[in-house]
């Protein structure tokens, strides 16, 4: 079976390998020429070098914006783990309604992240009406803001990642530890913690490039404001390619040394945690 | 058997691919058709309907009349057969569709720019309208908006004129006026800003008793923040140019930022809200509060009038004076008057569809079913054949008409010669942060005069 099946490998990958050229490969080359270009509409592109690399960093909000977002990348990937992690204890315990439980935590991350940007805009506007200001009075309110959001968001989804995990460290493990006079404590970071690095690894994948690709909620809970101070790198590369004409390119560029700088940290927090993974 | 079966896993998986394929083909297909992008479409093009084979795609600014195009598109498609593909951006988004759009195959025919500064992108794509009706029936040549570098190449047309100033409630300023403490005693005294700064405080101080403030709120959410980074930094900006004698600058001196300053505190001093609280305020915060009798000044223009009609306040209740900022003989500064809707006609797309865009404009503004439809969108067009009856009937209009008969000088739209969108973003930003306390004047001074400078020369570097 297997043999015949391999012999019609073309037709079976071909499909998903064209996609991926068309929707995929085609673009990002296209994109990275771009970014040597200036242009009005990608059609018209004129060759010019490296002068789109040298205008990126003359500009000052992009530096920002890559400060900014690291900040709230390292932020959120603590908090989000630590919170997911803990719930997905909780609800593994045996009580009464642990699926509703999952069931609610996990239903923020059904909602998308404009929605969810413009119901905690109002959400946060509305407490802090009570003291007379907006969101927009400075940026850690935005900052925090945006935390809270990812948060609520992100947990529920990691959770259950974890509790997948967690589901299936066998059994005989804990009876060994607790016959061998083992405490609850011991039991969760010799055996528990090192039994889910596999889970950790992808969930600090997710939450690490999410926090640092993020774009629909920054827009929609606090557009940059105020000054840009808010500003992430998703929003600063759109900003620069639609708000600014001229500074097509420009965008294009820092576009490229955004997938550069997100594919080395992915890559480097991969082996990190993946050298921690232990075999059953 | 194994072998078989494979055989017909993949005969499956290469079936379901050709089907995906076909059904691709004709999804995109019907997207074409309905003009394809994910803003509100409509086709009402025939496949096969015209004689010289052009077609026109006009891609639409004002989500407004979005509707209303589509029909007027549809009655051309009937009288003439040719099939118009009307689609429009959704608000704030213009500049960005207009980029995808244009690198499509199917680009749009006939598109707008809003002035000199947007022009600069898009001078390579507009067609020469020097020689077609849409330029030779204008009411005046400044509405022709010239190439930069062939003063004979018209680029584009101003399709409709609009005004604004500080609409005004005369009902609920009447009813202030009314009271023992009032500081004047007819409307038309306010002709100056010392005189509107006193009403203003003096309404913001019997709040209570009078149970209205004086200016809706000056919210700085984008879809309310150009009501000052654009249109109230006009008239600082005005006044330099008039004071100096010239059109445009690459530096502005920021002469009168004083009375800028004033204004922008007079606003948000006497305002339905807090200052700290405009961050979070809209456009359609501001025109609830004045529709529904809730503050006395507005400033907004002749667009806002479909906003706020049908509410608390009586259409012969509205009027509009204009924003005085403290200058000197301001009593015969009129309303800020000007366009920044310039019809221009792709001079990339095919010939046939160039003559189908040309003779589809010089229809909507020469007959009678063109020219009722633009009427009806509430648009005052400038052209030698919208005579009297062809004026929508719109009190701030009326208001704007008046304001000119009086004889008062018509300001400019000197907002055209922004040098960029990140200037106004700059100045917005300091405004905001200046009026929650968390930042200082100075910052709106940087951002206005250095903001200028470095935007100037990065736009024409």
């Amino acid at each position: 079976m297997e043999r015949a099946v391999k012999k019609y490998f073309a037709i079976f990958a071909l499909p998903t390998l064209i996609a991926f050229v068309i929707g995929f490969i085609a673009p990002f080359i296209e994109g990275v020429y771009l970014s040597f270009c200036e242009f009005t509409t990608i059609t018209d592109a004129k060759f010019v070098g490296l002068k789109n690399y040298l205008r990126v960093f003359e500009d000052p909000t992009f530096i920002h914006s890559l400060w900014f977002t690291a900040l709230f990348t390292v932020v959120t990937v603590v908090l989000i783990n630590v919170l997911a992690f803990t719930v997905a204890l909780l609800l593994t315990k045996t009580f009464k309604g642990t699926n509703l439980f999952r069931g609610v935590f996990f239903m923020p991350n059904l909602i998308g992240g404009i929605v969810l940007g413009y119901t905690w805009q109002l959400i946060l506007n509305g407490i802090f009406g009570l003291f007379d200001r907006t969101l927009t009075y400075s940026a850690s309110y935005g900052f925090w803001g945006l935390v809270i959001l990812m948060c609520w968001q992100q947990v529920g989804y990691m959770m259950i990642i974890y509790i997948a995990g967690l589901q299936s460290i066998p059994g005989d493990l804990y009876e060994a530890a607790r016959i061998d006079g083992a405490n609850s404590r011991q039991c969760l970071f010799r055996i528990t913690l090192p039994m889910s690095m596999p889970s950790i690894t992808i969930c600090t994948f997710l939450t690490l490039t999410n926090g640092f690709k993020l774009y629909d909620q920054n827009l929609a809970l606090t557009n940059g404001q105020p000054s840009d101070m808010t500003e992430m790198l998703a929003l600063n590369i759109v900003n620069t390619f639609y708000g600014r004409n001229g500074w097509e390119g420009v965008g294009q560029a820092k576009a490229v040394i955004f997938a550069i700088l997100v594919a080395i940290l992915a890559l480097l927090q991969n082996r990190m945690t993946r050298s921690k993974e232990v075999q059953q | 058997m194994k072998k078989a079966l494979a055989l017909v896993l993949a005969a499956a998986m290469a079936f379901s691919f050709v089907a995906c394929g076909g059904s691709g083909t004709s999804t995109s297909q019907s997207t074409a058709a309905s003009g394809g992008t994910s803003t509100s479409t409509a086709s009402t093009g025939t496949a096969t309907g015209d004689a010289s084979g052009g077609k026109v795609y006009y891609l639409n600014f004002k989500p407004e009349q979005a509707d209303q195009w589509v029909e007027l598109a549809a009655q051309y498609t009937e009288e003439t057969g040719v099939p118009v593909d009307v689609v429009t951006a959704a608000s704030g988004t213009y500049e960005s569709t207009l980029k995808s759009e244009m690198a499509k195959s199917e680009a749009p025919t006939l598109f707008q720019v809003n002035g000199p500064v947007g022009l600069a992108a898009w001078k390579d794509y507009c067609y020469d309208l020097s020689d077609t009706e849409l330029y030779k029936q204008l009411t005046s040549d400044s509405f022709a908006l010239k190439d930069p570098d062939d003063p004979n190449k018209v680029d584009g047309v101003a399709y409709v004129i609009e005004t604004y100033g500080l609409i005004y409630n005369k009902a609920l300023l009447n009813e202030y006026i009314a009271k023992d403490y009032a500081v004047i005693e007819d409307i038309a005294e306010i002709n100056n800003f010392d005189t509107l700064k006193a009403v203003a405080e003096d309404i913001t101080a019997h709040q209570d008793d009078l149970g209205f403030a004086a200016f809706a709120s000056a919210g700085m959410d984008s879809s309310s923040d150009w009501r000052f980074k654009t249109h109230l930094a006009n008239l600082p900006i005005y006044y330099e140019y008039q004071a100096d004698g010239i059109t445009s600058t690459e530096a502005i001196k920021g002469t009168y930022l004083e009375n800028y300053k004033n204004v922008w505190d007079l606003y948000i001093n006497n305002a339905t809200c807090e200052p700290t609280m405009i961050g979070s305020k809209t456009g359609d915060d501001a025109a609830a509060e004045f529709a529904m009798g809730e503050a006395v000044f507005y400033q907004n223009g002749t667009w806002g009038y479909d906003q706020v009609k049908g509410y608390e306040v009586a259409d012969e209740d509205m009027g509009m004076m204009p924003i005085y900022i403290g200058m000197e003989g301001e009593e015969n500064q009129g309303l800020c008057t000007g366009s920044e809707n310039y019809w221009c006609i792709n001079a990339k797309a095919s010939e046939e569809d160039i003559q189908a865009t040309i003779d589809f404009v010089e229809w909507c503004i020469t007959s009678e079913t063109g020219k009722t439809g633009l009427k009806d969108m509430g648009f005052v067009c400038p052209f030698t054949g919208f005579t009297e009856e062809f004026l929508p009937a719109n009190p701030l209009v009326t208001a704007a008409n008046e304001d000119v008969a009086a004889g008062h000088k018509t300001v400019d739209w000197c907002f055209t010669t922004m040098p960029s969108e990140e200037w106004k973003n700059g100045v917005g930003a300091a405004l905001l942060e200046y009026a929650q306390g968390t930042g200082d004047w100075s910052a709106v001074e940087t951002a206005f005069v250095d903001g200028w400078a470095t935007e100037y020369a990065a736009a024409n570097g």
